[in-house]
């Protein structure tokens, strides 16, 4: 197969597998009811258990009854989602939302373990492709450093060392 | 006993800090060569018999503490607050560590003890280890001025003396709460060790491998404690907190599971240096990393900086440990400047893609998931100070974050072991991952065939697709992983005629660090299997009168009964649940509502069936006011028990890895690895 061929049968392999992915994604759509449950998994209950608000289990909780009638009533009232996690940090402070907004200073919490994690991988990329490049120039690995480390093993066997 | 116990700390403080000093002293003396009257040599053994002697003194208090809590001593401050006449023994032992004191006693016992080994068995190296015996006679120093001066077991009560005391949490009376703290403590105080004999060879300029192999086994038994640690804890909270969850990100949770992933990626990249002498000051400073993160976790939990569902205990005690972190660090920093040049690596790669590499993205992927999940904990507070507004981090930003991070780290699970050292051929990659990409994607399609999709009613749900993913990946890894066991075991089949079982065994005995490596990866996966179950948890509640049947899934729950009951202890209420399944009743449940007495709290006793596909799981959360009817919640939680059997696997692989090998392994064993530079070899030319 010359490499121009399979250059094309890639490209094509990556073009179905792209359009797979669409399709995939596009399929299905939201209601009412995974609307309600994925936004009272946005929220907390504000009694104190520290437990999202779909989730807290006390009986008779004086907050998340009334917090979950309030969500339905957001939710039929015909607000957005954005609309409707704004006005309960309004009411009930921003310790409501079970995770940052993705607006100002809080965009920072979302933005920096990925750009860390990009970094991160980036730089070992770099300082494999480096080690790699050394490892060319340089002679093969000293005699004398495998020998003491061979001798480190041999005289760390008994602690367990193998 | 509280005059023993005060004294026998202070006794122990003294032995340590003399310890330190002759230690410290003897050894300055030892590196200058400087003639005094008494040898160094000398020196540096008493400061080893000091810290034999120490470790007597922290049991003689430990005793004090355990004994007057049995005989239920409430003269002692402690035991009023943190137990009473009728609590069970077995409780009474862990009213131990209920509470600040008690925790640091242990903590403190623990670390006498793990320094009495290390002094015991100090004729392996004798300098490399009274450098580590006067290190820890410096953290031991650190804790028994604490329990000395600022968090003392001991104190006495005020004015008049109770009949009875406040009672042990109730959260804690649970068979868990026995064995969990202890567990974690290990693993966080065992760190101490291997973070000794890192910055003592450090400070002598040691050969960097000989530290290493040492420590190795002291990381390794650190590292199964405190992943035991961990899941004792979520089976606890599964068992006892009554949400039907068994992590909540909880900050205390956090602060166990970061040294975990440091001390993981330790383990991985060690195994370069030994290999490749490569990675040395990044070993030495992801072991001064795992042993601050230990510390960490205790001053977010006890400084109270962050709130906690588990800080049951905070004080001003966070200043002294913002003190020792800053001057722990200093002391590593300063170091390292000072010896850095020892720990020159010999880095080369004869490949992009190897064995090596792997490792690398290994350990940035563990760094990563630690950094993401240190930001996640501290961000409320950073937020509070640059803007003045306190914010949450929970469940679904970790979730969000750290999902595809952990994804990531288990694709890399499998890939990493399929990698020969040195280098990768096209043909060695296409022999080890045909069969796992293959069981992937079947995987996909038998998974989407039996209704795991990555939608849930009806809209795109990223916990399921995650979950799929993890399946997805799970498998994959799992047939690497098995293919290494299989390909080893038909060379040694084929050399000896064994049959496949016995050539298994042979395989991993000759070399038990590698395959018991790869039983520990095979309980990751199977702990992955398990959390992965999650994203497909159901729950019902209902208020249930006699007679009345609750459905979920295959089973029906009908009420038979609620009865109360009463000891010394507690009263309880409890429903009496048939459990039918296919028509027939299969079993009976009881979860249990308690009021303990001395304390007055109610506490959630829930009743769990587990079984390889799902835990039926059902609280009794009370009776409603309004109608006065019990209500009952029932929870149907797919593949949780997947995940305490992946750490039942865990432990396993770890002991294996644990025990020597039968003898090096064969070189036929490494045929592929060898065959592999003379094929176009992958990146090699960059």
């Amino acid at each position: 197969m010359t490499a121009s061929r399979r250059f094309i049968l890639w490209t094509r392999a990556l073009q179905a597998s792209a359009l797979a992915g669409a399709v995939f994604f596009s399929m299905g759509a939201s209601t009412g009811n995974a609307r309600y449950t994925n936004l009272n998994h946005r929220l907390l209950c504000t009694c104190g258990c520290n437990e999202l608000l779909g989730e807290c289990n006390h009986t008779s909780c004086p907050m998340s009854g009334p917090e979950l009638t309030e969500l339905s009533a957001g939710i039929d009232a015909g607000q957005n989602d954005d609309e409707i996690l704004t006005s309960f940090a309004i009411k009930y402070g921003a310790t409501v939302l079970a995770a940052p907004t993705t607006k100002g200073f809080d965009l920072v919490a979302w933005i920096a373990p990925f750009a860390v994690f990009l970094a991160a991988i980036l730089g070992t990329i770099l300082l494999v492709r480096r080690w790699s490049v050394g490892s060319l120039e340089a002679p093969p690995t000293a005699p004398a450093s495998e020998a003491l480390r061979e001798q480190i093993r041999r005289e760390t066997d008994g602690e367990g060392g193998y | 006993m509280a005059a023993l116990g005060s004294l026998s700390l202070l006794i122990a403080l003294a032995l340590a800090v003399y310890n330190l000093l002759a230690g410290a002293v003897a050894l300055r003396l030892l590196a200058t060569g400087a003639k005094t009257a008494i040898s160094p040599e000398r020196l540096a053994d008493t400061a080893r018999r000091a810290g034999i002697a120490g470790f007597i003194a922290v049991c003689s208090a430990v005793f004090a503490l355990v004994w007057s809590v049995f005989a239920n001593d409430f003269s002692i401050a402690y035991i009023t607050e943190h137990s009473n006449r009728a609590l069970p023994g077995a409780y009474k032992f862990s009213a131990m560590w209920s509470g600040q004191e008690g925790s640091l006693l242990l903590w403190a016992w623990l670390l006498a003890t793990y320094g009495f080994v290390l002094r015991l068995t100090h004729k392996t190296d004798v300098r490399l280890y009274a450098y580590a015996g006067t290190i820890l006679a410096a953290v031991q120093v650190f804790f028994l001025a604490i329990l000395n001066f600022a968090a003392p077991p001991f104190a006495l009560m005020r004015g008049a003396v109770p009949d009875d005391g406040n009672g042990l949490n109730p959260l804690l009376q649970y068979p868990e709460m026995v064995i969990h703290p202890p567990m974690l403590y290990l693993g966080y105080v065992g760190f101490c060790v291997p973070f000794c004999f890192a910055l003592g060879a450090l400070m002598m300029r040691y050969p960097g491998e000989k530290w290493i192999r040492i420590t190795r086994v002291w990381t390794m038994v650190t590292w199964m404690f405190l992943t035991c640690g961990i899941f004792l804890g979520m089976h606890w909270a599964y068992a006892v907190l009554g949400w039907g969850g068994y992590w909540g990100w909880d900050p205390v949770e956090n602060a166990s599971f970061m040294p975990w992933l440091t001390g993981t990626a330790f383990l991985h990249s060690v195994m370069m240096q030994e290999k490749k002498g490569m990675m040395k000051s990044w070993n030495v400073w992801l072991i001064f990393t795992t042993f601050l993160l230990t510390m960490l976790g205790t001053l977010l939990t006890r400084a109270g900086l962050v709130s906690s569902v588990h800080a049951f205990a905070q004080s001003s005690i966070g200043t002294w440990f913002v003190t020792f972190m800053i001057i722990t660090l200093a002391v590593c920093i300063f170091t390292y400047v000072l010896n850095h040049s020892h720990l020159k690596s010999e880095h080369r790669l004869e490949s992009l893609v190897c064995r090596e590499s792997s490792f690398l993205f290994n350990n940035l992927v563990l760094l990563v998931a630690c950094f993401v999940i240190l930001w996640g904990t501290l961000f409320p507070i950073l937020s509070e100070y640059v803007v003045g507004n306190k914010v949450t981090v929970g469940a679904p930003w970790y979730n969000t974050v750290a999902i595809p991070i952990g994804l990531f780290l288990l694709f890399l699970t499998g890939v990493g072991p399929m990698l020969p050292w040195r280098a990768t051929s096209i043909r060695s990659i296409r022999r080890n991952f045909v069969v796992p990409v293959l069981v992937l994607w079947l995987t996909v399609i038998v998974c989407l065939a039996v209704g795991v999709s990555p939608w849930k009613d009806g809209a795109f749900s990223a916990g399921n697709f995650y979950a799929l993913v993890a399946f997805a990946l799970s498998a994959a890894v799992m047939a690497a992983i098995l293919g290494e066991f299989f390909g080893g075991a038909r060379v040694i089949s084929h050399q000896t005629g064994r049959n496949l079982l016995s050539a298994t065994y042979l395989l991993t005995r000759r070399n038990t660090r590698r395959y018991g490596g790869y039983l520990i990866h095979i309980g990751v996966v199977v702990i992955v299997v398990g959390l992965a179950g999650a994203a497909f948890n159901r729950n019902q509640e209902q208020e249930m009168a006699l007679h009345d049947k609750l459905a979920i899934g295959p089973y029906t729950l009908e009420c038979v009964g609620f009865t109360q009951d009463a000891n010394a202890n507690y009263d309880s209420e409890y429903a009496m649940l048939d459990v039918w399944k296919g028509g027939k009743r299969v079993f009976q449940m009881t979860p249990e509502k308690r009021v303990y007495l001395a304390s007055g709290q109610p506490q959630t006793m829930v009743a769990i069936h587990s079984v390889p596909e799902w835990d039926l799981y059902v609280v009794y959360e009370g009776t409603n006011p309004a109608t006065n009817q019990p209500i009952i919640k029932a929870f149907l939680n797919p593949l949780v028990s997947w995940i305490w059997a992946g750490v039942a696997i865990i432990v396993f692989g770890t002991v294996i890895a644990l025990v020597p090998s039968l003898s090096p392994a064969t070189a036929s064993l490494r045929v592929p690895a060898r065959a592999a530079p003379v094929e176009p070899v992958l990146g090699g030319g960059l």
